[in-house]
């Protein structure tokens, strides 16, 4: 009974968000059809105006435009024809690259420092001030100061991912370990499990369900910044195709892009949140 | 004089005020000897510092002064010699009740095979009735069977002694009342030397020999030691029947509901009662007070023959 009703409604939500999309594509369609011939005008001059005079149709393109334009890219996603001209799994593969450089360093960082602060009272004082400082600042302020030392934009962009994924893991890791219950850490001592043996059969795994929430959230935020850090340094990614189709004004392929960080930002969570539920533990 | 094998002498324990200003006391001049194979027990009221007392035992807290000498050694830390079971189970939920066990396992006998480990984890797991379980995780157990497990891990340590907070305070009563029955069939195979603390009147006269009586605290110290006059081999089903079980039940309850105030600070620190505080036997026909060094003679000689403990005698 439990089991048919629960199926129930996942049939009735999924047929919700199919009626919610066939509406929105719909409304998308009619308000940027055309209207029809509008005014009688030379077609000399009509020419010139194009569709958007002529046709009273929008700039904006439709559901249409866009599929068969996405279907384009399906098609051969990894063409090369130039600096401004590479297919969209190349730049996907760009960024997901910088991306996951930028997050890796960032956890070899987080999760020694984050244990150190965890187990340590002394420590967690006396790094806090820097930490409260460093962590509300929008990690594309550094990427000057990145530029300028690194000398590279490419790296500039690593680091600025590396900067912006640490604070999440750090705090999370500081307050997974810290907050050990204290029953667990007795267990150890009575065991006489040693400073390693506590950190790896104990403490990890006793904090990894929190740790592995801060990897989730950085792995969200890296992937927001990841477009904005492109925009600036330009070359190749994600973030800087969208800024390159803005000023081919091509409208359709920024859509696309759109569709494609939302789509590639939602597997990278599922993928982290499959690994924080493979070391979840009920208690 | 002849030190016991478990000494704690002269403890105490003090917490700064939070103004600054002063300490509280929760309990000084603690003196009590426990013999080898012999099982302890001690009963006081919430805030008597009687867990404050076995966690100086086991290592896990500091006393302010006095000091604990197991087995003619100084308690300085935890020691793998000296088994907490904990109120709480305090498994890892992330471990198997196996992985729990041979963790401890592992932790004794550093340079054996993992076979050796899970043969010596799963044989104390049969001890205390869990084959067929080992590979569940604490929370598909019911809670005499995580305490179990929690009993499995401090015995599969084979400890000099066995030390148990509450242990089954946490249970419902007949849950209570079979793993009750469980530590006595081990206890009867082991002679596993015992200090456990807990509130329940009849659990100290089912598996003591002797129940330390602590007053109120703050600045609470053992009053008495009362005596288990009650046969060896007792059991739940009989326990009540014999003539000495009302007198020694009406003495603990009378203790803990009125005399366990009105004692608090009646020896004087640094008094020959806070030394050797009086021992006492209920029974049937009028409780007698013995002489504690007179006591501690006759115990030295009973426990002569004594199965060396934390050995489980042919599994």
């Amino acid at each position: 009974m439990a089991t048919r009703s629960w199926a129930s409604t996942n049939v009735k939500a999924s047929l919700v968000s199919v009626i919610i999309l066939a509406l929105f594509l719909t409304g998308w369609h009619l308000a940027v059809g055309g209207t029809g011939p509008t005014t009688k005008m030379d077609p000399e001059y009509a020419k010139l105006m194009g569709i958007t005079a002529t046709q009273g149709k929008s700039a904006m393109p439709g559901p249409m435009d866009v599929a068969a334009k996405l279907w384009e890219h399906l098609r051969d996603p990894f063409y090369d024809r130039g600096t401004n001209d590479k297919g969209l799994g190349i730049q996907l593969a760009y960024s997901v690259a910088r991306v996951a450089l930028g997050y890796l360093l960032a956890v070899l960082v987080a999760i020694p420092v984050g244990f150190l602060i965890g187990m340590s009272p002394l420590m967690s004082r006396a790094l806090d001030p820097f930490i409260q400082i460093l962590k509300p600042i929008s990690p594309l302020a550094w990427m000057p100061l990145a530029l300028y030392t690194i000398k590279d934009s490419g790296i500039s962009a690593i680091f600025v991912i590396f900067i912006c994924s640490l604070w999440p893991m750090l705090l999370n890791t500081a307050f997974g370990v810290s907050s050990v219950r204290r029953e667990w850490i007795n267990v150890a001592k009575t065991l006489e499990l040693g400073p390693a043996r506590t950190a790896f059969r104990v403490i990890l795994p006793a904090a990894a369900p929190t740790i592995f929430t801060g990897m989730r959230i950085s792995i969200g935020i890296a992937w927001l910044v990841i477009v904005a850090a492109e925009m600036l340094v330009g070359g190749t990614g994600i973030g800087y195709f969208v800024w390159n189709e803005w000023n081919n004004l091509s409208i359709t392929n920024v859509i696309i892009a759109i569709l494609t960080i939302g789509v590639v930002g939602m597997i990278l969570d599922q993928g982290m949140a499959r690994l924080q539920r493979m070391v979840a533990y009920a208690d | 004089m002849r030190t016991p094998f478990i000494s704690v002498q002269g403890l105490k324990k003090s917490f700064p005020e939070p103004n600054g200003k002063g300490a509280l006391t929760v309990f000084e001049d603690v003196w009590f000897g426990v013999e080898k194979g012999e099982f302890a027990c001690i009963i006081g009221h919430s805030g008597c510092g009687k867990s404050t007392i076995l966690n100086v035992l086991a290592g896990l807290d500091e006393a302010t002064d006095g000091v604990i000498v197991v087995n003619n050694q100084h308690v300085m830390g935890p020691s793998l010699d000296r088994a907490v079971i904990f109120q709480g189970h305090a498994l890892m939920p992330w471990l198997t009740a196996l992985g729990n066990v041979e963790l401890a396992v592992s932790s004794r006998h550093k340079e054996w095979t993992k076979a050796q480990v899970r043969d010596h984890a799963m044989r104390y797991l049969d001890l205390v009735h869990l084959t067929g379980s080992e590979n569940k995780k604490p929370q598909q157990l019911s809670g005499g069977m995580k305490q179990r497990v929690g009993i499995a891990r401090a015995l599969s340590l084979e400890p000099q002694i066995l030390l148990m907070d509450e242990p089954f305070s946490a249970l419902d009563a007949l849950t209570r009342g079979s793993l009750q029955d469980e530590v006595i069939s081990i206890r009867a195979k082991t002679r596993q030397t015992t200090f456990m603390i807990t509130h329940d009147v009849d659990e100290a006269m089912l598996l003591a020999d002797k129940i330390l009586l602590m007053t109120n605290g703050p600045n609470a110290s053992v009053a008495e030691i009362v005596e288990n006059t009650l046969p060896k081999d007792r059991s739940r089903i009989d326990l009540h029947k014999h003539p000495n079980y009302y007198p020694l039940r009406n003495h603990l309850i009378d203790f803990l509901v009125t005399r366990s105030k009105e004692l608090r600070g009646v020896a004087p620190v640094g008094s020959e009662a806070r030394r050797n505080p009086p021992i006492v036997r209920p029974a049937l026909g009028g409780t007698t007070h013995a002489v504690a060094a007179a006591h501690q003679e006759q115990t030295r000689e009973a426990d002569g023959a004594a199965l060396p403990p934390g050995r489980v005698s042919a599994a």
